[in-house]
């Protein structure tokens, strides 16, 4: 029943647009929702990677943790936006700490899973291979901006 | 114009009224005329700020253009002359002349979405086009603020902020480069905000203004949303010595900044913007 | 500014007897004179009086990065071309105090200026190429919506008398840049000298109602056809004679399309940034201003001063400046020059005077870089307009 009611969504979002219908029913034949309360972390630096996360409603702050400087936001995630790569790449590890900064409602896909499923059918592999490189791309943009300090004061 | 200025570098006395300071390093004076009154001027303009025996240099004005009383100028103390003006106070004088130069397309974006993209101190030379816009609200359409700050302590103009978006006529994002603990906004440069911002891409105006690195990468993703490069504006910036087109100083490539500029329409500067040391 | 030519008064000639009786019936009329004198090894302009301070019997080598003048052993007077003075300043000073400042009890100010007042000055001898830099400026300082009243002032107070060009140095190119070497417009009076065996005269020409009027009190002969031939053969004399060459077609769009070209890193290994173009150049018009106060704090001034876009601090911004590079200070100097001045104001910023190139220390030409440039873009067909002097540079 919940995978009838996920895969609207699915086929709606931006990152699965375009999947042919066999491929996006991998995809929700994967997924679940799931949500978090304020303040509570969905994943932690160092577990292992095997899930990504479409966000739906609510913040996910991606920070890390600085001895003297406490915790350190690197980025906040959005609803619609796509959350967790670490999943597809060895070791298979979280980079950074990712906690709820108001209560957030996501559908969870198992990484794990799709792992298999990429392995055997190449065509979904690079499908979702591209998704992820664009939305890294971007991410790797923003942090090289994020570098300059723009706003800085000058020498 | 009436005809030709014949004293264009005659400096007018002017007097601080009040001087606020909105973050640590940045500040915001109100000057009111020593005789006469305030030249009306168009949100986008500047004028040439004199500190007595001192220097003068170029600041946007950031205040309302229908309160015709006072002038403000926000501004960081960066050099010999804003530090001067850094140490002055109410009832100090500042020599002024202006306004000069080309202003926002209020009129240009009437009927269409607007989208404000601000970096930085790039906020206050905006900011008289948003009180243009609240203050005539029904003649566009959806209107979006983006602002990217350093840090949340670097975010100016707090107050107006809040009532903008408790008027709910403007949507606002706020963004910083470098959170702290309680900041619970977005954290991220700028041009993450536009991909989703609410304005449809082909009947909308977008106004960039901050620093040249940050105004080029606003205008990239800008663009890649598909917004027409005829329907982007930017305020630039370059050195001034007199304002009005004499001194040479402020060219950009066939342009001068202070009589074609500050305000350009992106596709007539695009050629130049992309060259290195112009 | 630039005044029209009347056609209804013939030309007139006056023999070098005659020739102070100009001189003189300027100086009734209240003109202080200005004209070429040679002093310190050079042609240098001069407040003068007699016709005897003029350079009689000098001439002038230039070539790039070379100057010198030598007899010539006969009398003329006009056989040279520009040297470094340019009329420039006399009509937009290298220093001028804009206002004076001081402050008042309430803690304002009030600005004092000396209304702009200008002595009545004759240009003596400017050549073809100079009237029109002094066009130029006046587009630049008298046409937008604020203007120079000093420049304007002076300018107002100006009479020329131009000296049509009859012998080139090798540095003039004022042909390619349809700026001579005859003068068309902008002279009150414009003469010719004649000099050949057993006679020695002036052809004037009256280009305003004033230099009308001055010719009058001069009362020479009308010209004789012969005459006239003979003022004709000397401008066409030195058409021929006018060995450098820069092609301006399409020059702007060739620029344009090529700031990132090689041929930047190499007048870059060259240029010192030492700023003499721009000082020696006749339409070069950047300034700075300068604010100074006395020590009391009582009391400030502003002046302007002329200022060149090849010192670092030109384009100082935000704790850096956007022209860091001699390259991109060279450049931008050299296509302001020939190119983005067109679409400015309309009109070339060069006039082909040539001092640029004669007045580098390390003899930079920007023919001869627009020219690599050019043929670059089609190798294996030379520039058309390659000049036949020796090749510059160290």
């Amino acid at each position: 029943m919940i995978k009838k009611t996920l895969e609207p969504i699915l086929v709606e979002h931006e990152f699965f647009k375009g999947l042919a219908k066999k491929h996006l029913d991998i995809i929700v034949g994967c997924a679940k929702n799931v949500r978090f309360e304020a303040g509570q972390f969905v994943f932690r630096e160092g577990e292992d990677a095997n899930e990504f996360f479409i966000v739906r409603s609510g913040k996910i702050s991606l920070e890390t943790f600085a001895p003297g400087r406490g915790a350190i936001i690197i980025q906040t995630i959005n609803a619609d936006d796509v959350l967790g790569w670490s999943w597809l790449f060895p070791p298979y590890k979280r980079h950074f700490d990712a906690r709820a900064l108001l209560q957030t409602r996501a559908i969870s896909l198992d990484g794990a899973c799709l792992r298999g499923k990429c392995e055997k059918d190449h065509d979904l592999g690079y499908e979702l291979m591209k998704r992820f490189a664009d939305i890294m791309v971007n991410r790797l943009q923003a942090t090289r901006m994020q570098l300059l300090d723009v706003y800085g004061n000058s020498k | 114009m009436a005809g030709p200025v014949m004293e264009p570098m005659l400096p007018k006395s002017f007097l601080i009224s009040a001087v606020r300071k909105e973050t640590p390093d940045t500040f915001t004076f109100e000057l009111a005329p020593a005789n006469g009154g305030i030249a009306p001027y168009g949100p986008g303009q500047f004028n040439m700020l004199y500190v007595f025996g001192v220097g003068e240099i170029p600041i946007s004005i950031s205040g309302d253009p229908r309160k015709p009383q006072t002038l403000a100028h926000t501004t960081r103390a960066v050099g010999p002359v804003t530090k001067a003006m850094s140490r002055l106070g109410r009832g100090d004088s500042l020599g002024v002349r202006g306004p000069y130069g080309t202003q926002w397309p209020v009129a240009e974006a009437a009927g269409r979405d607007v989208v404000l993209v601000a970096g930085g101190i790039g906020l206050a030379p905006l900011r008289p086009a948003i009180y243009h816009i609240m203050a005539n609200r029904d003649h566009y359409r959806n209107c979006v603020l983006l602002y990217g700050a350093r840090t949340p302590q670097d975010i100016l103009f707090r107050k107006d902020l809040a009532q903008w978006r408790a008027s709910t006529d403007i949507e606002i994002h706020v963004t910083v480069d470098r959170g702290i603990p309680c900041w619970r906004e977005n954290v991220g440069v700028i041009t993450t905000l536009i991909p989703k911002a609410p304005f449809d891409k082909l009947n909308t105006v977008a106004m960039v203004c901050g620093p040249e690195v940050m105004m080029r990468f606003t205008v990239m993703e800008l663009l890649q949303r598909g917004v027409p490069p005829q329907s982007i504006y930017m305020s630039m910036e370059r050195n001034m010595k007199c304002g009005v087109g004499f001194c040479g100083h402020c060219q950009h490539g066939p342009t001068f900044i202070c009589k074609n500029g500050p305000v350009f329409r992106y596709d007539l500067i695009e050629e130049w913007f992309a060259k290195r040391e112009i | 500014m630039t005044k029209k030519g009347t056609q209804a008064v013939r030309p007139v000639v006056v023999p070098r007897s005659d020739l102070q009786k100009l001189f003189d019936a300027l100086s009734e009329r209240g003109y202080r004179l200005i004209g070429p004198t040679v002093r310190d090894r050079a042609v240098r302009l001069a407040e003068i009086s007699s016709v005897n301070e003029l350079p009689e019997g000098w001439t002038d080598e230039q070539d790039n990065g070379t100057y010198r003048v030598k007899p010539t052993g006969d009398k003329a007077l006009f056989r040279y071309v520009v040297g470094q003075d340019s009329w420039k300043q006399y009509l937009y000073l290298p220093a001028t105090r804009l206002w004076e400042a001081r402050r008042d009890k309430d803690g304002g100010f009030q600005t004092s200026t000396e209304t702009a007042k200008a002595r009545k000055t004759a240009f003596i001898g400017a050549r073809p190429c100079e009237l029109q830099a002094i066009a130029v400026q006046d587009k630049v300082f008298g046409e937008g919506d604020f203007v120079d009243p000093g420049y304007k002032a002076r300018r107002d107070a100006i009479f020329i008398v131009a000296v049509n060009c009859g012998q080139p140095s090798s540095a003039c190119f004022c042909v390619s840049m349809k700026t001579g070497p005859k003068a068309t417009s902008g002279f009150d009076l414009a003469l010719t000298e004649i000099l050949d065996a057993g006679s020695h005269y002036f052809v004037f020409e009256a280009g305003t109602k004033h230099g009308e009027e001055v010719l009058g009190a001069i009362a020479g002969k009308r010209v004789s056809p012969q005459e006239e031939a003979a003022a004709e053969m000397v401008t066409a004399t030195a058409i021929k004679n006018t060995r450098r060459k820069l092609d301006t077609e399409g020059i702007k769009e060739l620029l344009y399309r090529n700031f990132e070209h090689p041929r930047w890193d190499d007048v870059a290994r060259r240029c010192l940034t030492c700023a003499n173009c721009t000082m020696v150049c006749p339409t070069c018009f950047c300034s700075t201003m300068e604010d100074a106060t006395d020590l009391a704090g009582s009391r400030a001034e502003r002046w302007r001063r002329w200022d060149s876009c090849f010192s670092l601090d030109f384009s100082y911004i935000h704790g850096g400046s956007v022209r860091a590079t001699g390259l991109s200070r060279y450049r931008q100097w050299m296509t302001h020059k020939l190119a983005t001045w067109l679409d400015q104001f309309g009109v070339s910023g060069c006039v082909g005077c040539g001092r640029c190139i004669v007045w580098c220390p390390v003899g930079i030409d920007l023919t001869e870089e627009t020219r690599a440039i050019r043929e670059s873009e089609h190798p294996g067909v030379k520039d058309s307009h390659k000049s036949a002097r020796k090749e510059s540079g160290p």
